[in-house]
Parts: structure tokens; sequence; C-alpha cells
């Protein structure tokens, strides 16, 4: 029992990197006030630039770095209707989201003529486990060697990279002088124009953030959790998210929280699959997926109150009359 | 006369600005002395604001100098501003709401990419500013939790911190008690004993006459005067506000008042700030009479039409119209008020009365189109709208007489007419009409004001806001004077002259007749 308990919580963080990573990009973005339904888009462009150029390239770093590059200019064209262009950012997002979702496969099939997917990657070209000292002599001690070995130890370097990020996160937003600035300018842009800073590149500077963090996320997608890259493999884990993101209320240790417990959920999903529960029978796996979508909704809707985000959210700043 | 040997603070010259077909700037020029508070008044929409935006860098203006203490500057932005020692207190505060206070003075001067150290720097520079100037203020609290009067001081302070050595303030007593602003008045005094000058925009005469040294008056983008405050009072500066307008002329016979037809008793009404917009307002509308309500605009008229007409629901008080009692409790909606047989015509018909995209002969329906005049069975009636759009334009002289134009493209006399024709037209009990003349030329003027004297003519009651002194004079029976959201002056339209209505309007006149006795 215990032992399933770890290698559940073990899957749990596997899962949850892709999240907590797109989750903190739409943190920045947001908070800086733009909307960005596009994490989606993002996070698979980066999967498929990835994937592409470790194949080409034989390294996995080289793979992360065009997801990254891809990512981030995914971003900028989002900054540039929304910000340049004051356009609805829900649209150019849903834009985003569909033309990646299109382009990656077209591009897969001229590039690799394999169905739209990219070679499976081996070796180098993926992100493998780092072993922690010691976790093989350690493994059978009771308890503490199970959680060392098996949950601790044993993941890829952007499983760790990932929850770094969000202290760090953490740190930039609240302790910096560009958190200040990435937080009036999402509640109040005009109070940030006065104070004789540009608003526009303020956000241009936050989706760029979110730019490279869904990169590292696609990347993770591609390179590391999965050996290649596979139509639509982002699976709806952007808006997952996006919907992490509002349940921890644009703050980034809840936004890890409800993460992980979206993770765990998924890990338990995938438990669960074919496995009959005393009393109820088999559960549909439907049913156990839907559960962190369901949860958003009804903990948003009264357990937790009201999620308020970012003041001038979703508002393109216009210089007024005064 | 100011000391010629010293340099002036600020000095603006020949500063112009347009914005589309609104000349909202006309050859400024300005010089106000190193440490003097420099009052700028002016009706709302002469230009004060656009000015200030201009100083601090808000807008460029499209011609004109600007020179601090002698040297002439290039203010292209809010940094350019800052850096030559320009602070600014906008009326509408620019403060991020859930920030602390010290956080809200740092942004843009945070003193480093880590905030620890700027922050901690701050914290002691502010320490002494606070005690320098008795802004007696709590540093680490956050911005929303403050009532108006401190976060008007954190913008004060922000200014400061930046090391501000001309301070702008735009309307700063809009949203304070009398006491905050008293309290305001005193923290100015301090700051320009330490060489800090002080430019105070606002549109309140007592506030001139108690706090400034100097004043300037402006009126339709124009700068029309300058004087010193010592040297001037209220009825010379009423007079230079309001400016001296050719009489219109109004043949109406004396007016028939009968029966009161709508009664509002203490209406009162709160804005979305929670700042008392209409305080306790009572007046009785007669049959066959014409009631003016004056004021300087933004002193409650807008919103005692809005609540009259049901558009915004009171607060508390009560209307009797029309055999109904109409209370916050009992509220009629808009749409209700219209079947009640009331016509509204809003202040502003770009953004209430008409729909700009809609063709003429839509637009004449608005509010009505429900009417089964207009609708057949399931679809609209357009031949029924289109003619009776053609016969009122007829009627009214509409020109182009074209219904499918689109209301955007006719001029401001002719959009009005439209928007007076569908509401005179519906035969009402009580029609609300503001600044009826706003915008339109002399011709449709004339016009316009023949058609709500025949109104009145046949017996139905009328009442007219406009911040048009002349307007009211000529075409009101009875007129009453708005200030701060409250009657302060309530006249027989043949007794009224301009000099006691301006008094009332700058809520200077009880004063006066106090001063007297």
């Amino acid at each position: 029992m215990f032992e399933t308990l770890i290698l559940i919580l073990d899957a749990t963080l596997r899962v949850s990197t892709p999240l907590i990573l797109a989750a903190l990009a739409g943190l920045f973005s947001e908070r800086s006030g733009i909307v960005d339904i596009g994490l989606e888009g993002k996070m698979l462009g980066g999967a498929f630039a990835a994937a592409a150029a470790a194949a080409v390239f034989g390294s996995a770093w080289i793979g992360l770095l065009f997801a990254i590059g891809a990512s981030v200019c995914l971003a900028l064209i989002h900054g540039f209707a929304c910000i340049t262009h004051r356009g609805d950012h829900i649209v150019s997002g849903v834009a985003i989201n569909t033309i990646v979702a299109g382009l990656t496969v077209t591009l897969g099939l001229d590039w690799f003529s394999q169905g739209g997917q990219t070679p499976a990657l081996t070796g180098d070209a993926r992100f493998t486990p780092i072993t922690f000292p010691f976790a093989e002599q350690i493994s059978d001690v009771p308890v503490i060697g199970l959680i060392y070995s098996e949950l601790l130890s044993g993941h890829n370097i952007l499983v760790y990279l990932a929850f770094a990020f969000v202290p760090a996160t953490y740190w930039v937003v609240f302790k910096t002088r560009f958190g200040l600035r990435l937080r009036a300018v999402g509640e109040n842009p005009h109070a940030v124009d006065t104070a004789g800073i540009s608003v526009a590149l303020v956000r241009y500077r936050a989706v760029i953030i979110c730019g490279v963090l869904c990169g590292i996320a696609g990347a993770y997608l591609s390179t590391a959790h999965n050996a290649g890259f596979l139509k639509d493999m982002s699976a709806g884990k952007g808006y997952m998210a996006l919907a992490a993101l509002i349940f921890g209320k644009w703050r980034p240790v809840p936004v890890l929280c409800a993460c992980l417990l979206f993770g765990f959920l998924d890990a338990v999903a995938v438990r669960l699959q074919g496995v009959s529960l005393p009393g109820i029978g088999e559960v549909p796996v439907q049913a156990i997926e839907v559960l962190p979508y369901v949860l958003t909704v009804l903990l948003l809707a009264g357990f937790i109150g009201k999620a308020v985000g970012p003041k001038a959210i979703g508002k393109p700043y216009v210089k007024e009359r005064a | 006369m100011s000391d010629q040997t010293h340099p002036y603070a600020i000095e603006l010259e020949g500063i112009s600005k347009r914005f589309g077909a609104v000349q909202a700037n006309k050859d400024i020029g300005l010089q106000v002395p190193a440490g003097t508070i420099h009052g700028i008044i002016g009706e709302n929409g002469a230009g004060k604001s656009t000015l200030m935006s201009i100083i601090y860098g808000f807008y460029e203006a499209d011609s004109g100098t600007i020179s601090i203490d002698g040297q002439q500057v290039d203010i292209r932005n809010s940094q350019d501003a800052i850096k030559v020692g320009i602070g600014m207190v906008h009326q509408h505060f620019m403060l991020v709401e859930n920030f602390t206070v010290l956080e809200n003075v740092i942004l843009g001067a945070e003193g480093g990419a880590v905030l620890n150290q700027g922050i901690s720097a701050a914290r002691k520079e502010l320490k002494r500013l606070e005690q320098e100037y008795s802004l007696d203020i709590d540093v680490d609290a956050v911005v929303e939790d403050l009532p108006v009067g401190l976060q008007q001081r954190v913008e004060i302070l922000k200014a400061l911190y930046r090391g501000a050595k001309i301070l702008i303030l735009d309307e700063p007593t809009g949203v304070l008690t009398p006491q905050e602003a008293d309290h305001l008045f005193r923290i100015l005094k301090s700051l320009t004993e330490q060489g800090v000058t002080v430019l105070l925009i606002t549109h309140k005469l007592r506030e001139i006459l108690a706090s400034t040294d100097n004043v300037s008056v402006m009126r339709q983008g124009e700068m029309v005067a300058h004087r010193e405050t010592a040297t001037t009072d209220k009825e010379e500066l009423a007079e230079l506000m309001v400016g001296k307008k050719v009489r219109l002329k109004v043949n109406k016979d004396e007016a028939q008042p009968q029966q009161a037809v709508l009664t509002a008793k203490e209406l009162s009404f709160f804005d979305g700030q929670g700042v008392e917009r209409l305080k306790k307002v009572s007046l009785e509308l007669k049959a066959g009479e014409i009631l003016g309500i004056a004021g300087v605009s933004g002193n409650g008229q807008s919103e005692l039409l809005n609540v009259l007409s049901g558009i915004t629901p009171m607060a508390s008080g009560e209307i009797q119209f029309a055999g109904q009692t109409i209370t916050a409790n009992a509220a009629k909606t808009a749409a209700q008020m219209r079947d009640l047989k009331m016509a509204h015509v809003p202040e502003d018909r770009h953004k209430m009365g008409l729909v700009t995209g809609f063709e003429a002969y839509e637009a004449a329906v608005l509010g009505y189109h429900d009417s089964s005049d207009y609708n057949g069975a399931i679809l609209m009636d357009r031949k029924a709208m289109l003619d009776e759009c053609n016969e009122r334009m007829a009627a009214w002289d509409v020109r182009p007489p074209n219904p499918h134009l689109k209301t955007a493209n006719f001029s401001g006399g002719n959009q009005q007419k439209i928007v007076i024709a569908r509401e005179v037209e519906q035969n009402p009990e009580v029609l609300l009409i503001g600044q009826p003349t706003r915008g339109v030329d002399i011709g449709a003027i004339e016009n316009i004001h023949e058609q709500i004297v025949k109104l009145r003519d046949a017996g139905k009651a009328i009442l007219l806001v406009s911040v048009e002194l002349d307007e009211i004079m000529a075409l009101s029976d009875r007129i009453i004077v708005m200030f701060d959201g409250a009657i302060v002056g309530q006249v027989d339209a043949s007794e009224a002259d301009e000099r006691t209505l301006g008094l009332m309007m700058a809520n200077a006149w009880n004063e006066e007749q106090g001063a007297q006795e």
C-alpha cells in the first residue's frame, strides 16, 4: 500500500511538471494583464521544436533551445497582437492554439514523413533520469529509503528545474523591481505610465518570460516525458495549467499546489485504469480525468472564495484624454 | 506684478493642442513664480486638465514651449517631466490599489533591481518627508484600505519622493470632505515654504481665493486672464470663467403653470466611489412651465437627470409622478418611466441619445422600438418607421432629409433634432432635457428653443438642464441652481440676472447676503 502511494506520488511529480511550468508561464503573462489562453499552443509548438531539433542534432539541450525559441516567437506574436495592436487576448490565444495544432503536424509530415510524428529519440537526444548519490544503497531502508530513491531521486533535470522555478518566480514577482512593475501593470497600467515607465515594455518582457517557460514545458513533453513528438501531445495541459493558475489565485505557491493536485488526480486516473473498486465497480477513466476541471469549477464557485485576478487583465492599455 | 529678477518656476508660451475637431488648448501662456500657489480656474471642458497633461508629458503639445527655472525643456513623456522636477496629483488617483503605500511610492523609482535596499531607503526618506510636511500616513498600509484623503497624500508623497519642485494638483478637492480639503491646503502651504511651487486646478472659486497667490482663468481652451488673488474677487472670477456671451432671445409669453406633475423629495445618489453626488434634492415640476437647472457642469445635474429618468436608481428619496410613488425600494426602470409618458433627451447625445452606427430612421425609434406603431406580428414595420422618419425630418427641418443616413454623419444640430423630435413627438407629459443645444449651430438653436417653448405652451412640464447660463435665462420660467449635488438657490426667471446666478453657481451667494446684513 505504501509502495503504491509512493509510486502514485512519483508519477504525480512527473505529470505535474509541465503543468507547473505552463502555469508559472501564465502567471507572468496574466500578472502583467495579458490573458494567455495560448499556453497550450506555445507548449505544443515547443514540444515539436524540441523533438525536431533533438532528432536532427542529437542533443536534448539543443532541442530545449529550439523549443524556447519557437515558444518565444509565438509569445511575441501574441504580444504584438495584444499589446501593440490592442487586439482581443482570447482571440489571439485561440488563433495561436489552432495554428500550432495544424502547423506542427504539417511540418512533421513534410520533414520526417512519419505520420506527423518525429523520429523516436534515444540517448543524448532525451533528458534522462538523474540518480541521486546512494539512492541504490539506501533503497532498502524502510520508508525513508523508498521516499529518497523512488520519489526524490530518478527524475530528469527539467522536473527539478520546474520545482526550482516556483521559489524563483515568487522571488522575482514579489521581491524585485521587475516584479513590482509587473504586478502594477496588471492592476493599474495608468499608474505605471504616469510613473514614467513604459507599459508596453513591461508587458512584452512578461510575455517573453511566459514564452521561455512554455518552451521548457514543451521540451519536457517531447524530449523528457516521452521520446518524440506526437500529434496534439499537449492534450489540454495548457488549459489545465490555466485552471491551476486561477485556482491558485495567480500566486506561485498556491499555483504549485493546484498543479500537484491536478497531477495527482491524473496519476490516480492512470492507476485506476481497469481497476475495479469495491462497491463501485470499474470507474471510467474519463470520470477521473474530468475531476480537475470539475474541482476547479466547484472550488471556485464556493469553497475558496472569489478568485480575483489582476484588475486590468485582458484590457488593452489606451491613454485616455484626461 | 511679480518680481522680475526671479526666474519663473514654470513658464509656458504659445501652447496649443488639438484633439480631432476640438481645439483643447489655444496659444496658452502662463508664468508661475517659484514658491507660490498658482490657481488655474475654469469650467469643466475649459482645457485645464489638457494643459496640465501637456506639462506632465502625458500629451505632447502641437506647438509652444515649456521652460522650467528659465530653461526651456523638452517634455515628451512623464519620465521627462519627473526628471525636470514636475510631479502631478491626478484627479483620478494613479495608485495601484492592492499595493502598500511604500510600494506605490517607489514604483518607477525603485533604486535597484532588487527591492530590498530600495524599500528600506524609501522608508527612511518617507519618514523624513512625512514629518516635514505632517502628512501623517502609515507607509505599510494597503492603499485600497485608506480613505480618499489619505490616498491623495500618497500621491503627494509619490511626487515629493521623486524630488518634485513643481506640484500639479488636478481638482484635488473633488473627492475630499471640507476637513480633508483644509488639511490639504495646509500641506500645500508648508510645501511652498520649502520652495515647492504648486499649480492648483479647480473650478471652485472659494478654494482659489482661500489658498492661492495668483490665479489664471481659462475659458474654452484659452487663457483669458491672470490676476493676483489679493486683487480679485468672486464676481470678477465668475464672470471671467463664464464669459459674457451674446444674449439669446426667445419669444415666449408668460407661463401659465398649472398643477404639479412631478414631485421629487430628498433624492440622494452615491456614485461608485461612495461620493454623494445628489444631496437630498427636492423639486416640483408644474405642467406648462420650464424649470431650468443652472450650475457649473459636474455639480449633480447629470445625476439628477439620470435618477429622475430611471436610468440610475436613487439611494433614498421619493418621486411622485403620474399617480405613482417611486422610491429606492419601488424603483422604476427607464423604460417604465417612458411608459408613464416621461421623455428624456440626455445630455450626451453620442453616448446616450443615439446609436451613431444606426441609420436615422432606426435611431428615431430608440426607446420606443417596442411600440405597436413600429411592429408587425413578427418583424418590425420598416415602412411605418421610414414614413414617420420622413414626416419628422420635414417637420423639424433635419438636413439632409435622408432616413437612411447613419446618424454619425449628421451635424450636431441635426442629430439633436432627431433626438428631440423622437422624444417630443411621443407627446410626453414631462420632458427632461439636458444640454439641448450643446455643439449645435445658431440656426438650429433657435429652432430647438422654439420647439421647447411650443411644448410648454401645450401644457407640458419641462425640466431643462444646461450649463449655458444664457440658455437657462432665455428659456426658463423658474430657475434652480445646483452646487455640489445640492440645490443652493431658486429664483423666478423674471428676477434672475447673470450676477446673482453666477454667485449662486459658485455657492457664494449666501455668504454675500450674510456679509451685507
